[in-house]
């Protein structure tokens, strides 16, 4: 039977339907149903500080004590879903995907996915509203954080400013609604509809990002034989080709820094 | 101050904008008294600061009788931008701190993110009259004009507050500044970014002392932030910081040149049954401030204010709940971000009572004897002269009073951040937005 009173407490719902109210007859049914509604809440909170983390103002530094608590909460809830055995799950079904998707385009175009709002409704977008073909400046915002140029007195740049309206609620709907299986929890990093063919100078643009910066967590909890994912592999494992040379990504991330911050002012957003 | 009122708070005076929108410039982002209480300043998004100064009392008029108004207004930051990392910085004040007066000019120190800078804010009601060389306006005198000598006199003239930057303390900090405080010995000041705190001596702008370093070796291991610091109030060697865990840590500049380590660490340990994943969140500590009789701690966490004993570490000794309805929309106001808000806090000259924001325009006062508490609205319908406030009341269903607000129609936009209280007498200042609210205590 599941314990009454769920030693973690949620969300402004915050109410589980009390076992009491079930047919008594079928606890199993009762607790499987707490048990994947704290899933999916949990989940939903993961993929929101997710979302949290990406978004970011160019042209202002973010707010590091905002970014330190979110990533605070993401690798607690790492850790929770780990000890469940949850993160396990999500992370080989998403290597599986990465693996199936490693000679198709898709995956060019799964980076966007983070910061992009694609007419087939991706899940985890932003909250743009922009057609999917203008190219977003800032968007794709880790940039300007993980430049190395100066080595030290580098901010955590787990840039999380919002970049616009605050409609992640939809974008939370969506996450849960899709979140039912296993299968579909990291269902929410995959593009339910393929966005439109990529443009060609975009591909070239992300074609050897390297995002093994994202690994925070390899570092945190060092290399096991079965990878573990952190809080910023998620992000990788989207975006990942390999590793690829650091200096060329370096360049080409500097490129895009530039190029966003030229955009951002063009744009005027 | 309770709610059955033998006293009345009554509104001395509100400066309220008459903008319908809300200029993002105008938002006031801090508030302070100086060591009189004559003085009040305020900061403001776009870099301004506005003094007001509390007209000395008069007989014949009981009740204009110590009203604040404007006495100065200047722009004390401009925005910057820093080419190397291609960000702007902002020309928003963070803080706001007054030194102790000590002649007849009076010094503040104000911070944006990364510059701090000292501005002196003197009077001129006299001007020399009667050059010799000079006519009036201050051109050049034809000599075979002039057939004998004067000697020129002061003569009155209207007030005029002058205002001038003394010092800029600039490029110390890697990082945004959220505090800084004057210490005791009236000679140095620190200034604490996110990860970092500067001594500074007041003359010297271009050295400073790093006294506390948090700053992990590889910032991914970064879990931690300092949020707040504050020199203690008698000794000019203590100082306290608070950090985004909820810890505070009182410092001995004794010690080591190196404050790392703590003198003391004041840390509530978890109420298990209260776990979630907001906790930590919600344990941040936006504010921390000395009680004026350096006795005491009253820090400022998202849900609650505490109060501490500088002898007691494992626990608070007071807990007051601000707005523990929240507790159950800790989800909601993590996704609109409301839950990263940063409130101040304030005590009383006496140290008796403490005060502290919340939201929908709420402020509240606990009355640290009495137990009492009262909530309190700043808003327009309350600005007329004279005007009781009226305690409100937020219901969370149950038994719902007339004009009782319920959780859910409270307007999350409406926060109260910034607030003061006079060193001496019931007076405080709430910063509501863009307007400032100025309210007095009137004994009947």
């Amino acid at each position: 039977m599941f314990p009454k009173g769920t030693k973690r407490k949620f969300s402004d719902s915050g109410d589980e339907p009390a076992a009491g109210d079930e047919d008594v007859n079928q606890p199993s049914s009762v607790a499987v149903r707490m048990l994947s509604s704290y899933s999916l809440q949990r989940q939903s909170l993961l993929d929101m500080s997710l979302i949290k983390l990406q978004l970011c103002h160019m042209l202002v530094e973010p707010n590091l004590c905002r970014s330190v608590l979110i990533a605070n909460t993401v690798r607690q809830i790492q850790e929770e879903m780990t000890q469940d055995g949850t993160w396990q799950i999500m992370t080989q079904a998403l290597s599986a995907a990465n693996a199936a998707a490693q000679c198709s385009a898709d995956r060019l175009v799964a980076t966007e996915v983070l910061c992009r709002q694609t007419e087939g409704g991706v899940t985890m977008s932003t909250v743009s509203p922009q057609a999917p073909t203008s190219y977003l400046p800032g968007t794709f915002g880790m940039d300007p954080c993980w430049e190395e140029e100066n080595g030290e007195d580098e901010e955590e740049d787990e840039d999380s400013e919002e970049c616009g309206s605050g409609s992640e609620e939809g974008d939370s709907d969506r996450l849960v609604e899709d979140s039912r299986t296993a299968e579909q929890v990291f269902g929410t990093f995959e593009i339910k509809n393929p966005a439109p063919s990529p443009d060609p100078a975009l591909e070239e643009l992300f074609s050897d990002v390297d995002a093994s910066y994202y690994d925070l967590d390899t570092v945190l909890t060092g290399m096991q034989s079965a990878p573990k994912m952190g809080p910023y592999d998620l992000l990788e494992s989207l975006s990942s080709h390999g590793p690829s040379p650091l200096s060329s990504s370096t360049s080409c991330r500097s490129d895009l820094n530039e190029l966003d911050h030229i955009m951002e002012i063009i744009v005027g957003s | 101050m309770c709610e059955d009122t033998d006293t009345t708070r009554t509104l001395n005076h509100g400066f309220l904008r008459d903008h319908n929108y809300v200029t993002e410039a105008d938002i006031i982002s801090t508030v302070e008294f100086n060591h009189t209480g004559e003085l009040l300043a305020t900061g403001d998004k776009g870099g301004r600061v506005v003094i007001f100064q509390r007209e000395p009392e008069c007989k014949t008029e009981p009740y204009s009788q110590g009203e604040y108004n404007v006495y100065s207004t200047f722009q004390s930051h401009e925005p910057e931008f820093d080419y190397l990392k291609s960000l702007e910085i902002e020309e928003k004040i963070n803080k706001i701190r007054w030194l102790p007066q000590q002649n007849a000019a009076h010094f503040l120190l104000s911070t944006n993110d990364k510059t701090i800078k000292l501005w002196k804010v003197s009077e001129r009601d006299k001007r020399p009259e009667g050059y010799n060389l000079k006519d009036e306006e201050g051109r050049i005198k034809d000599l075979s004009t002039v057939t004998s000598l004067q000697v020129p006199v002061l003569k009155p003239m209207d007030l005029m507050v002058e205002v001038s930057p003394r010092r800029v303390f600039a490029n110390a900090h890697t990082y945004h500044v959220n505090s800084i405080s004057v210490n005791s010995d009236h000679e140095t000041y620190m200034s604490a970014d996110d990860l970092r705190i500067n001594l500074w001596h007041l003359g010297i702008t271009d050295r400073s002392f790093n006294i506390v370093d948090i700053k992990p070796v590889n910032m991914e291991d970064l879990t931690e932030v300092i949020t707040a610091a504050e020199f203690h109030p008698h000794h000019c060697n203590l100082l306290v910081y608070s950090s985004s865990k909820g810890t505070l840590r009182l410092c001995d500049m004794r010690e080591a040149a190196l404050c790392d380590k703590h003198s003391k660490l004041f840390e509530e340990p978890e109420d298990p049954s209260n776990r979630s994943f907001f906790s930590e969140i919600i344990s941040s500590v936006s504010d921390v401030k000395f009680s004026h009789s350096g006795r005491y701690l009253l820090t400022r966490d998202y849900l609650t204010a505490k109060v501490w004993d500088l002898n007691m570490e494992n626990k608070p000794l007071e807990i007051y709940q601000v707005h523990d309805y929240l507790r159950s929309k800790l989800c909601s106001l993590y996704e609109n971000d409301c839950i990263f808000d940063k409130f101040e806090c304030a005590w009383n000259g006496s140290d008796s009572v403490i005060m502290t924001g919340a939201y929908n325009n709420f402020f509240r006062m606990f009355d640290r004897n009495t137990k009492r508490d009262v909530t309190l609205e700043a808003s327009r319908e309350s600005s007329k002269p004279r005007a009781v406030l009226k305690p409100r009341r937020v219901c969370q269903g149950g038994k719902r009073r007339k004009d009782d607000i319920s959780v859910d129609s409270l307007d999350f936009t409406k926060k109260i951040l910034h607030t003061a209280w006079h060193p001496t007498e019931n007076i405080i200042a709430i910063a509501a937005t863009n307007n400032l609210y100025i309210f007095q205590d009137k004994f009947n």
